[in-house]
């Protein structure tokens, strides 16, 4: 995430590539970004259009408002391998197929969550998605950089427990 | 401290157990006190407090047992966790390292569940060849060791924010036994063990010791004797038996990988309800083509898990479920057998938390989408309770051996199990009744949860008063080979709905009894 490469990302090809990965994430050469280039994720063996739509499909799969793409980029990174990428190709070229029989012209290119929810669930039964959703749930929810999003506070032993840090300060029973 | 004590691998005075938990782990200390020379092998590493690990993920790599077994059956554990039907530990202390600290007694009535509940079709219910009263000492001695909370005029532990929630939810729907519990976790100080801190993570292992645990109790204070000799990472692959069809000794895996040859004089099994059964079958010879002790058929059958299942509910203000003691929480109004209800037996509600990486795994297993998230976006607002119940056993509900084998190239157990029509009637009733609790404090949404990979593993050694219904005697003593005994929950008739450690403990206790008076008579 800090390898954040500036060259080569005017702004109008971050627009054209914005509008091109669904206003998610821009494709570079050899990288995504986000739009306002807060962040970027390498891809070496995977295509950038893969990577984007691996990262959007995430999204869908968890989709949590207030959590933010570095965290879904950080779960599906290990996919950009030479031991994944012919599964990644097969699985997202099958994404796309169901999104064009969707009428649509790729998944990317699919505008409301809930349009892209039923395409996911034309492939849900797949093995790809199912890799993918498995690895999800260890991928994101087991980041300690999400628990503080989601209120958890993770291991207490350090600071001597809760008994007097509030185990029992509810207060509006 | 004294030198622990180092037997010769000849030496055929020695009890070997087979697995250290709440079941072998006591009995090895129970045995050192009263002066029997003691092996205990146990197939995992051994870890203390200091090496606990209060993070999910980390620490189930570090404790659970996670070596291959196989599943079959129409619970839903075989579809979403094939290969983890039970998430029990692998190490010195067992799945003492691991347990909530819930610890009850028997109601009278469920040692005798065949003829209080009578014949359910399609259950093999049995009573158990003893009763309430003569195991009431031994719970007493139980409750002593373990310092039980709300009992021997202990504190109960304070109650934590869960627990607040799940009480006036209780008290709202019109529940009185209601209380943080008989808990083996200090409320005070204790036979050298601290009071609880609320630290959470009571299932990652107590990093202040404040949960019992065979692994820094009994463990030690059986090796300070210098009549126990623990050996980690000794793995049993088979009980070796002589032409009179007594037990000798055993083979084991050391932690090398070789393969080597305790004798014995009694060997004792206590690997939980899956491996215990599995060692049995494997050690199947010409005298016992079907696996020791296996004349009547019933090794690996009648396997019991305990109905459960959870709700979490989610409000409006912050819960934080996941401060304080994880179980000290319960109702027992539900515990009764009432068939009005709809089904015998009946179940205790406990309170219950995960971490956010645990609760993602397990509030509903292959979901996804926004009907799953928006719940986990309300996990700081979550409140959490435990269904355990009495499950039915049946007999098809067993472990055998699958043909997969383990690293040692010994077949592993295949579980196989299917809720029974009693099962399913108590767990939806259980349901509704969580269900109206927390919606009796106000909250938003209730989510009933499935049962997770299985922690109460039970009856697949089953006691009986005659031969013909089980595999063991009233002592956990082998029906068929008096020097084999089994000395964990497999050895329950039926399952009850209470935590089964206590009675574990409790039949431990009475067990070492039993056989350092077998010995001394020269009996076994």
């Amino acid at each position: 995430m800090s390898q954040l490469r500036k060259q080569g990302l005017t702004r109008r090809a971050l627009l054209s590539r914005a509008v091109a990965a669904g206003a998610l994430a821009v494709a570079g050469p050899g990288f995504i970004a986000a739009p306002d280039a807060a962040w970027a994720v390498e891809v070496a063996a995977i295509s950038e259009h893969e990577m984007a739509t691996l990262l959007q499909m995430t999204r869908d799969i968890f989709p949590h408002d207030r959590v933010g793409d570095r965290y879904y980029a950080v779960a599906v990174k290990g996919y950009d391998s030479e031991d994944q990428k012919a599964d990644v190709a097969q699985g997202i070229a099958a994404l796309d197929a169901a999104a064009k029989q969707a009428g649509f012209d790729s998944y990317l290119s699919v505008g409301w969550e809930a349009d892209r929810v039923a395409i996911l669930r034309m492939i849900e039964d797949t093995p790809f998605f199912q890799t993918v959703r498995g690895g999800l749930v260890t991928g994101l929810y087991n980041q300690k950089e999400v628990w503080p999003i989601f209120g958890y506070e993770g291991e207490s032993f350090s600071q001597g427990g809760y008994i007097a840090r509030g185990f029992d300060d509810i207060d509006w029973l | 401290m004294a030198k622990a004590a180092k037997f010769d691998l000849t030496d055929d005075s020695v009890v070997v157990i087979v697995g250290t938990g709440a079941g072998g782990g006591v009995l090895a200390n129970e045995l050192a006190q009263k002066g029997v020379k003691v092996v205990a092998l146990e197939a995992g590493g051994r870890y203390l407090p200091e090496d606990y690990v209060n993070d999910e993920w980390e620490s189930f790599g570090q404790l659970a047992w996670t070596d291959p077994r196989t599943t079959s059956g129409d619970w839903r554990v075989a579809k979403d966790f094939s290969g983890l039907p039970a998430w029990i530990v692998k190490a010195v202390g067992g799945t003492s390292v691991h347990w909530a600290g819930a610890s009850l007694r028997f109601q009278d009535h469920e040692w005798k569940a065949l003829s209080n509940y009578g014949t359910v079709e399609g259950a093999s219910l049995l009573d158990w060849p003893i009763d309430g009263a003569e195991m009431a000492p031994w719970y007493d001695k139980a409750e002593t060791k373990l310092g039980v909370t709300g009992v021997g005029g202990r504190a109960r532990l304070p109650g934590s924010n869960n627990y607040k929630v799940f009480e006036k939810g209780a008290l709202a729907v019109g529940y009185k036994d209601v209380h943080t519990g008989n808990m083996a976790i200090n409320s005070a100080d204790y036979d050298d063990r601290m009071a609880c801190q609320q630290t959470g993570f009571c299932f990652q292992g107590c990093k202040w010791g404040a949960k019992w645990s065979t692994a820094y109790t009994d463990i030690p204070r059986g090796e300070a004797t210098g009549n126990l000799e623990v050996r980690d990472h000794a793995h049993v692959a088979r009980i070796l038996h002589d032409d009179s069809g007594k037990v000798t000794g055993v083979e084991y895996f050391d932690k090398d990988g070789n393969l080597q040859m305790q004798k014995a004089r009694i060997v004792a099994v206590a690997g939980n309800s899956f491996e215990s059964p599995r060692l049995l079958l494997n050690s199947h010879s010409s005298m016992f083509p079907d696996g020791l002790a296996n004349r009547s058929g019933q090794v690996g059958r009648n396997y019991m898990r305990h109905t459960t299942g959870s709700v979490y509910a989610t409000f409006e203000h912050p819960v934080r479920m996941w401060r304080g003691t994880t179980m000290a929480g319960i109702i027992r109004d539900e515990a009764k057998h009432d068939p009005s209800r709809g089904f015998v037996g009946g179940y205790e509600l406990e309170t219950l938390s995960l971490g956010l990486p645990f609760m993602a795994a397990f509030l509903d297993p292959g979901a996804w989408g926004r009907e799953f998230t928006t719940a986990l976006d309300s996990y700081e607002n979550m409140a959490g309770m435990w269904i355990v119940g009495e499950d039915m056993p049946q007999a098809e509900n067993r472990v055998t051996l699958s043909d997969t084998e383990d690293k040692f190239g010994l077949k592993v157990a295949n579980v196989n199990f299917s809720d029974h029509p009693n099962d399913i009637a108590m767990r939806n009733h259980a349901y509704a009744r969580g269900q109206a609790i927390y919606k009796a404090v106000g909250a938003t949404r209730t989510l009933p949860t499935p049962p997770y990979p299985s922690t109460h593993n039970l009856g697949t050694n089953r006691m009986s008063e005659k031969p013909e219904d089980g595999v063991v005697n009233r002592h956990g003593q082998s029906h068929d080979i008096p020097n084999l005994f089994v000395s964990d929950g497999s050895q329950f008739t039926t399952g009850a709905a209470e935590n089964p450690t206590l009675t574990i403990v409790a039949l431990a206790i009475r067990q070492a009894d039993h056989i350092a008076k077998e010995m001394a008579a020269g009996n076994v």
